[in-house]
């Protein structure tokens, strides 16, 4: 889906209103929590539901794609079902997690940062997940996979698929 | 349910009582629920329960769910008091599966005997106990005290290890005033890479004038390489509580937050219970303890940024902004969050204060070195045998880090560099391998300290790569509000490519040399003024490599 075919979809902004509601006492520093919390909720940050964040925060909304673009978590566009992370940290790429990158951009058929057509899954790299002990290591969503092979990542990725 | 304690005699009746829940009765197995999950500790653990109640075994033996056990590269690891002579050490297994558990439960647990394979091995020889694993055996577990121990997740078992007696001593036997001074005399440093004396920046805001103060733990942790706060904020919550409470005492504020890195989901859903079991405890919130202090605690999470590591991006952060440093001063301690005074610690200072203060400052002076004292929590990775965390004196060599307790390079291949304080750090050759490490020495070898991270590099690994890979790093996370950082790294970063690329030219190492100085005098915050410390070191002690590459 190119972007402006994705601005022009229908989407449902009730749920954003019961996100901010919360944050009625102070929405300027809990920006960023709102913003969480409407990622969480529908997979990525549609324009038009940050076009009603700021009608209901008064918060410009030159000021939240100011935020929504500095933060890497934010991500304006859909992602797939599955968040895969392969950390380049440090310890990772000492131990080779160059080559595990290669290999998940093979099997999936994506650069780093795109989804699969079939919008199952995302690519990205993470700078370091803090579990380096285990490096190289990747994240499928909230699981860890430690000690990665090549062989290892293909079988890993096949049992999501 | 906790019953709201509104005293120092009801904290030290709940102690007893918890001393006495927490006494060593039957067999206990100590499962690593944290970093271990990565390989399996998960399914280790309901393993464990599901054999457990089909023998009918549940009322004899206790599983305990802790926090990082220190030899991750063993993981998943498990310890075990079994019955039987030895009931009081602690046997250590590793790389323990799902289809091992019913033979651990039959052979150690009921009958006390060792299981050989799941042993740790060092130059040949089985060592069953923890308490003989050189690994753990020269290691001095200050922060880490209670990690591996105890369940973070249960209140009791912190308290049983005279969890919050430190906070009640400061509130009711010491000024704030006397509290700083404590701090102060212990010479403990920020821990968080920068080393300020910690009692002189509490010092600084207490004596800022206020009625709003606040207090912030740094637990963004964003240095690659570094797991050593995500291990005590997942494994020991509530000494970093402790430790913030008594910093509020002592600085005068009543407001905390904690911002944690968005990469750490296990680290703020115990944060979040610790804080919530604090709360009815009456050790959060208002006249705590009885004693008229009130203070609460915010988590606030981070959304991807390694500079939000830096205070001032940290503040902007959390006021809901981009997270761009400022010029400082005005240093956070007079104008910080939402120009109020602020106190910004990392969580291992933060996990240290308790400890300090129940224990004394003259205790931990007897650790480390003169300048450094006390312990820092290394996170060992990269091409070493015992990756994980170590925790040792200050003054401690590299030799022994990487030798003795980390059990030296695999494959038998021969140390290259050691990789020190991240992207902000620099890399120490073999022929510094002999250094009492502290804040100063490892400066004048051209690394930092840093969080503690410590990468080993073999001969295998090219430090031109290496110098490539940390600037890349950098000029991707450059915030980009200063010119000499956001094209100093971009340069610096081009030239370093092609260098490594084989299409490096003859005065590129000049250029390198020329590009780094500006960055470092330049720029605004330490992101972009150590951001040529990597290439800056391996030039220093590589520059064969660097020359090869260009010829």
């Amino acid at each position: 889906m190119k972007g402006k075919t994705i601005n022009r979809l229908k989407v449902d902004i009730k749920p954003v209103k019961k996100i901010v509601v919360n944050f009625d006492n102070d929405y300027e520093s809990n920006l960023i929590a709102i913003l969480q919390q409407t990622q969480d909720e529908y997979g990525y940050l549609p324009k038009q539901v940050l076009k009603e964040i700021s009608r209901l925060t008064d918060i410009p909304l030159a000021r939240i794609f100011g935020v929504v673009t500095f933060y890497s978590q934010f991500t304006l566009i859909p992602r797939g079902k599955h968040a895969i992370k392969v950390c380049s940290g440090t310890a990772c790429h000492v131990k080779g997690a160059d080559d595990v990158k290669q290999k998940m951009k093979e099997v999936l058929n994506v650069e780093e940062g795109q989804t699969t057509p079939d919008y199952k899954f995302t690519l990205e790299t993470v700078a370091c997940i803090g579990t380096c002990f285990l490096a190289p290591v990747m994240m499928i969503d909230e699981r860890y996979f430690g000690k990665l092979t090549t062989d290892k990542t293909v079988d890993i990725v096949e049992k999501y698929s | 349910m906790l019953k709201s304690l509104k005293s120092y005699d009801d904290l030290m009746a709940m102690r007893k009582l918890c001393e006495e829940k927490f006494k060593l009765h039957k067999a206990r197995v100590f499962i690593c629920m944290t970093g271990c999950r990565a390989l399996g500790a998960e399914e280790v653990y309901s393993e464990f329960k599901k054999q457990l109640k089909k023998q009918k075994l549940e009322s004899k033996v206790e599983i305990i769910e802790t926090g990082c056990q220190g030899l991750c590269a063993r993981a998943p690891v498990i310890t075990i008091n079994a019955p039987g002579v030895f009931f009081h050490r602690r046997i250590f297994y590793g790389r323990v599966t799902v289809d091992i558990v019913p033979e651990i439960i039959a052979s150690t647990i009921e009958k006390g005997q060792v299981i050989n394979k799941l042993c740790y091995v060092e130059a040949g020889k089985r060592i069953p106990y923890l308490k003989d694993i050189p690994f753990y055996s020269k290691q001095k577990k200050v922060v880490l005290r209670n990690c591996g121990v105890i369940d973070p997740n249960n209140v009791e078992q912190y308290i049983a290890k005279k969890g919050y007696e430190g906070l009640a001593k400061a509130l009711f036997n010491q000024k704030p005033e006397d509290i700083i001074n404590e701090v102060k005399i212990s010479g403990l440093r920020g821990r968080g890479g920068a080393g300020f004396p910690t009692g002189i920046k509490w010092e600084f805001c207490r004596k800022t004038k206020g009625d709003i103060k606040y207090l912030i733990c740094n637990a963004d942790e964003g240095d690659p390489g570094a797991f050593m706060d995500r291990a005590v904020l997942e494994g020991d919550p509530h000494a970093v509580i402790e430790g913030m409470l008594t910093a509020a005492y002592a600085i005068g504020s009543e407001k905390g937050f904690i911002y944690v890195r968005a990469e750490y989901p296990i680290a703020v859903k115990h944060l979040e219970k610790a804080i919530a079991q604090a709360r009815q405890l009456n050790l959060l919130g208002n006249n705590i303890l009885g004693s008229g202090f009130n203070f609460d605690l915010e988590i606030k999470m981070g959304a991807g940024a390694f500079v939000c590591g830096e205070e001032t991006a940290l503040i902007a952060s959390i006021e809901g902004k981009r997270g761009m440093p400022r010029s400082r001063p005005p240093f956070p301690v007079n104008s910080g969050l939402w120009n109020k005074p602020t106190n910004i610690n990392n969580v291992e200072t933060f996990a240290n204060i308790p400890i300090i203060i129940l224990n004394g400052s003259e205790w931990y002076k007897h650790f480390g070195t003169k300048k450094g004292t006390g312990t820092k929590i290394f996170a060992l990775a990269g091409k070493v045998k015992n990756t994980g965390l170590v925790e040792v004196p200050m003054g401690t060599t590299l030799r022994e880090i990487i030798f003795d307790i980390g059990g030296g390079i695999p494959g038998r291949r021969q140390f290259k560099a050691a990789q020190m304080g991240g992207p902000s750090g620099g890399c120490v050759p073999a022929e510094h391998l002999d250094l009492p490490i502290d804040y100063e020495t490892v400066k004048e070898v051209g690394a930092i300290m840093g969080s503690g991270g410590l990468v080993v590099m073999d001969e295998d690994t090219s430090m031109v790569e290496i110098a490539r890979y940390f600037m890349s790093f950098v000029q991707e996370e450059s915030c980009g509000k200063c010119v000499p950082c956001r094209i100093g790294t971009k340069r610096m970063l081009e030239v370093l490519t092609r260098i490594n690329e084989g299409n490096g030219s003859r005065n590129d190492v000049e250029k390198l040399k020329e590009l780094a100085y500006v960055t470092k005098t330049a720029s605004l915050c330490g992101l972009g003024q150590t951001a040529p410390n990597p290439v800056l070191s391996t030039v220093r002690y590589f520059m064969n490599e660097y020359e090869e590459l260009i010829n």
